[in-house]
């Protein structure tokens, strides 16, 4: 079981890759618009990482340092873009920095011009609208992980706020920074729903994007598997080298701890934490205010095919969970039985593979394995679920294997002590315990299964969409009415999808 | 008879070395220093360990080659004997039939065994509404259920207060005392060693002494106890 996960995992990301490679071969070499894709891909990632992480550190020490109301509900805030659908987010996005948003709206009254949010500016707009809650949280766990101790220890010694930042604080951060700026230079070199809708144009084109073009408008296959196979070879590029600085385990918990601080008394931090504080609050919850404020009143009205495509949605959502759960535990199960810790740990490793892959690789691979022999887009929603499961695959394995090791040493010798079957175990002991980790994992997964706008782009036709490329197309329609109200569905879907499976994991869980 | 022959378990710089023999019936005490080996000895004869040379049998019977549910032998650990998320009845069922589809008489069983350690009416709790004293109960009476010829504890009662842990010891003498189970009990109390045991084996430096009666070794402490008892 375990063996043939990971051998389907092993085809999802180098057998696709074996078959755009061979599709490549003998093409035409890359073109100034293809060079130009991929500055692009690199300057966006670099970019939003820099101002993710930049943005973040105040941020994370205002939290760490403060206790005021509000706090652990903004701590809940910052993990929730993770289950955000991209497409939502950009719907309040465009709502707040559009055109038509309310930014220009605001400037508009001092008689300034309205602000644009497409391209490069609105990528990285977008990035670190995900990528700022992340690296908050990742400094966060950095300041928490500084034992209260030593902040005691300094005050009694009179430190002032300089020496706290060369003596505590530095260290921390050269420690947390460079993992937490891999992790989201690689994220968004592999977020095409970003660039395929605040992207586009010459100027502002991601490798990922350039292959949905070579695809959908010119059907120039071997130009789309040449530019898979580049987007695959920055990928791995910058996986290598996110290799060696380690990259931080996110998802931490107890973060619901403040460090007291004796150095932080003074009203000058008071107010720069405070500005820091609801600067980030008010960017991070004004997009999604909107989304509810635009998309409430169409939200019940919205035409016939945007619940066709709910209906769509949900299949893709429940299918990739229940295949994710079909991958995730016999690796998970796999990985943490065999003899030999280092053995299981590659076998885990394997199933991390998905992170540096690019679903439009994979794709594209897919695409060209099956197109002889079925029509693509009756291929669409398969494909879209196989995918879905296998991207989720590394937070579902985070989450699992510590809590299988945890069931191990526990209960292993008291399972085998009183003779148990390898089933009974099963049966008994470990699905019972494993309750809440894969509950989480199945939220987790149906999620973002459910706000996914990637691999489903590249095959679907018009009329067999889900409800995230539904709203693209509205979106493209200029309809941003319904966009909203289908937005406004959509995240209430997403977030109700999480929340059913996360609790289902919790109830009876007891002890 | 259990028998230990020129027993060797490596777990990397640690070796444990260890030959005795256990007549049927015998209550063991197994003491000495931490780190000497005293859990180690356990596992091994319970099969989590593998044996690097030497042979281990019981009744002329090899135990070498069998896993750790087909040996002859009931275990109490140091902790985690309950499952959190079974209740008192399925964690004592689990030494009836480990699948835990028990028929009618076997849960009559399962409630007659908790009333022998005074847990009547306890069947439907979960472990978290227990008190220490009374998880050590529960093992217990899943101990009897298993009826296994040798019986294993490892420190079970560590992490109770004094006059609970003698409370626990003689409920212990008190179920078996009619039994020919043949107890091995590890414990860093030497008063536990006089309070439950016949016999006692020194566990020091990575090696397993031989069996001494609990009379003599204590009236007459060979070097290494002596150093043990300070």
């Amino acid at each position: 079981m375990g063996a043939a996960a990971v051998a389907l995992l092993l085809f999802l990301t180098f057998g696709t890759l074996i078959a755009v490679a061979l599709q490549s071969e003998g093409v035409a070499r890359l073109s100034a618009a293809d060079w130009a894709a991929v500055r692009f891909t690199l300057l966006q990632a670099f970019l939003s990482a820099v101002v993710s992480v930049a943005l973040a550190i105040p941020v994370a020490r205002g939290l760490a340092r403060r206790q005021f109301w509000g706090r652990s509900l903004l701590i809940t805030l910052l993990g929730a873009p993770f289950i955000l659908p991209v497409v939502v987010a950009i719907i309040g996005l465009i709502a707040v920095f559009g055109r038509t948003g309310v930014l220009s709206d605001a400037l508009a009254i001092f008689g300034l011009p309205p602000v644009q949010i497409y391209g490069l500016h609105g990528v990285v707009l977008a990035h670190v609208f995900f990528n700022l809650p992340l690296a908050t949280r990742l400094f966060l766990q950095g300041w928490l992980s500084i034992p209260a101790e030593r902040f005691r220890l300094a005050a009694s010694l009179n430190f002032g706020p300089a020496d706290m930042r060369r003596v505590l604080e530095y260290p921390m951060l050269r420690k947390v920074g460079p993992g937490a700026f891999m992790l989201i230079f690689l994220l968004c070199m592999t977020s095409f729903a970003v660039a395929l809708t605040l992207g586009g144009g010459p100027k502002a084109t991601t490798v990922e994007l350039a292959i949905y073009q070579a695809f959908r408008f010119d059907f120039d296959l071997s130009k789309a598997a040449l530019l898979a196979m580049v987007q695959f070879g920055l990928c791995a590029a910058i996986a290598i080298a996110a290799f060696w600085v380690t990259l931080p385990a996110s998802m931490g918990v107890g973060l619901d701890r403040v460090t007291q601080r004796w150095d932080a008394m003074r009203t000058v931090s008071k107010i720069s934490d405070g500005a820091f504080l609801s600067t980030a609050a008010v960017f991070l919850l004004l997009p999604l205010m909107m989304v509810v404020v635009r998309g409430a009143p169409t939200v019940l009205t919205l035409p016939g095919p945007v619940w066709a495509s709910v209906g769509r949605s949900l299949i893709v959502a429940f299918a990739s969970t229940v295949f994710l759960v079909v991958l995730a535990l016999p690796i998970a199960i796999w990985s943490t039985t065999l003899k030999r810790r280092s053995v299981g740990a590659m076998v885990e490793g394997m199933g991390y593979l998905t992170i540096a892959a690019s679903p439009l690789v994979i794709g594209t691979g897919l695409f060209i394995i099956s197109f002889r022999y079925v029509n693509p887009a009756s291929l669409a929603l398969p494909v879209t679920i196989l995918v879905n499961a296998a991207m989720s695959l590394p937070f579902a394995l985070r989450s699992l294997v510590p809590s299988l090791l945890d069931i191990e040493q526990n209960y292993g010798r008291l399972s085998s002590s009183l003779g148990m079957s390898v089933w009974s175990k099963m049966r008994l002991v470990v699905l019972p315990r494993l309750k809440r980790p894969l509950g989480f994992s199945c939220g987790l997964s149906a999620a973002l299964s459910m706000g996914d706008l990637g691999v489903i782009a590249l095959f679907s036709d018009p009329s067999q969409g889900t409800l995230p490329l539904m709203i693209f197309r509205l979106m493209g329609a200029y309809r941003m009415d319904d966009a909203a109200g289908a937005a406004l569905l959509l995240l209430l879907l997403s977030l109700s999808l999480f929340w059913l499976f996360d609790r289902g994991g919790r109830t009876n869980a007891a002890g | 008879m259990l028998q230990v022959k020129g027993l060797k378990i490596q777990q990397g710089d640690f070796a444990l070395g260890a030959s005795f023999d256990v007549p049927l019936g015998a209550h063991v005490a197994v003491i000495g220093p931490s780190g000497g080996g005293k859990s180690t000895l356990l596992a091994a004869l319970a099969g989590f360990l593998p044996l690097k040379e030497g042979k281990l049998s019981f009744q002329s019977q090899s135990l070498v080659e069998k896993t750790p549910g087909e040996r002859p032998i009931s275990m109490v650990f140091q902790d985690n004997n309950l499952f959190p998320h079974l209740t008192v009845g399925q964690n004592v069922g689990l030494g009836l039939r480990p699948d835990l589809k028990l028929t009618e008489a076997q849960k009559t069983d399962v409630e007659g065994a908790l009333k022998r350690v005074g847990l009547s009416g306890y069947s439907a709790r979960k472990p978290s509404a227990l008190s220490g004293g009374q998880i050590a109960r529960v093992a217990l009476a899943r101990v009897l259920l298993q009826n296994k010829p040798l019986l294993l504890l490892d420190e079970p009662f560590a992490a109770l207060g004094p006059a609970l842990k003698v409370e626990m010891l003689e409920l212990l003498k008190e179920l078996i005392v009619d039994s020919d189970i043949t107890l091995l009990m590890v414990s860093h109390d030497p008063d536990d060693a006089k309070r439950i045991a016949s016999h006692v084996i020194l566990v020091a430096e990575g090696t397993a002494h031989p069996l001494a009666e609990v009379g003599k070794i204590f009236s007459n402490p060979p070097e290494a106890l002596k150093t043990y008892l300070g």
